[in-house]
């Protein structure tokens, strides 16, 4: 790797920049796993992570890394949504969704599921929506 | 959906996160839009692209794969505790059309940002929602310069449905990108409960 590079930067290209990607791959972060574990769990962009009460055991677990600490202080503030903490991590959200998989089966967190198509908020939800916007 | 906790109830009931897509050709003013009404700075998420990139990303010769990023920026406006909205802007280019399936899951509509010189280039983002019948707004981003067209000709060059709103807006502005997302919420509205008929009718 460090002769190649090398060769490279010797011909004055730089064979890394930041279109290149992560160095590291970035499913490293979850031990390969590129699904939740809980099996069925789907977590929306938008899927709210709050934390639970009990989420200081996170501390105790050495099962558990400094990026899933990272998610757990994230949501310590307020509830964030999925994106949210993908930003605030500078996770990709995949990477994110396992992580979070993980803090959900060991109940440190809880997480919103997504709305169903078919389930779209009421009217008065809608209301309120527009009422706020006009607020702004 | 088991796995998750008893109390996840709770939350969905006290908080509640609705979700508005922005699309449009590129370059045409999404993040631009998002930022202008977003309450915090657009925020760029990453999804990897695994799978579902492989085909289109697979390299004949190349025998090792190369996993690939695409952005996403969005941003959020909080209307009370517990009530939120979540504004992405979709990728741009054709080739990330699959991570829209995922995006447009349970959106509650999309703004489709045009510009009136290119006005092709939001034709996919029309035809994408109309055959998913997810509501939208069409909002003419009136870039200064640029012919300015009405919205009825807009209207008819996209052979848009009968009541598909059409919204002229600058996307710099706060109240113009305001004004869209009522117009979209308004509309969503009266597409949901016109829904809710049909089914009970």
């Amino acid at each position: 790797m460090t002769e190649n590079g090398g060769a490279l930067r010797d011909q004055g290209s730089r064979w890394y920049d930041g279109e290149a990607g992560p160095l590291i791959r970035p499913y490293a972060l979850t031990g390969g796993r590129t699904r939740p574990r809980p099996s069925g769990v789907h977590l929306d962009l938008i899927a709210l992570v709050s934390l639970h009460r009990d989420a200081s055991m996170v501390h105790g677990d050495f099962r558990l890394g400094p990026e899933h600490r990272a998610l757990v202080e994230l949501c310590r503030g307020e509830t964030q949504s999925l994106a949210e903490l993908a930003a605030g991590t500078d996770l990709p959200v995949g990477v994110v969704r396992v992580l979070i998989g993980d803090l959900l089966e060991r109940g440190c967190v809880t997480a919103s599921r997504p709305v169903p198509p078919a389930q779209l908020p009421d009217e008065r939800v809608l209301s309120e929506v527009i009422a706020g916007l006009k607020a702004l | 959906m088991v796995s998750e906790h008893p109390d996840t109830t709770d939350d969905d009931t006290t908080a509640l996160a609705l979700k508005i897509l922005v699309a449009g050709g590129f370059g045409v003013g999404k993040t631009t839009l998002v930022g202008a009404v977003s309450e915090i700075k657009p925020l760029r998420t990453e999804e990897l692209l695994s799978e579902a990139g492989q085909s289109v990303d697979d390299t004949e010769g190349v025998d090792h794969k190369v996993t690939t990023t695409v952005a996403m920026d969005f941003g959020r406006i909080t209307i009370r505790s517990g009530l939120s909205l979540y504004l992405f802007g979709t990728p741009g280019q054709d080739r990330f059309w699959f991570l829209w399936d995922e995006l447009s899951q349970g959106a509650l509509g999309a703004v489709v940002l045009a510009d009136t010189r290119r006005l092709e280039d939001c034709f996919p983002a029309v035809d994408y929602f109309e055959h998913r019948h997810i509501p939208f707004v069409v909002a003419v981003n009136c870039f200064t310069g640029a012919r300015a067209y009405g919205a009825q000709d807009v209207s008819r060059a996209l052979d848009l449905d009968q009541g598909t709103p059409v919204v002229l807006c600058d996307a710099r502005d706060r109240d113009s990108g305001k004004e869209v997302l009522i117009r979209l919420v308004e509309y969503a509205g009266r597409m949901h409960t016109a829904r809710l008929l049909n089914s009970v009718g």
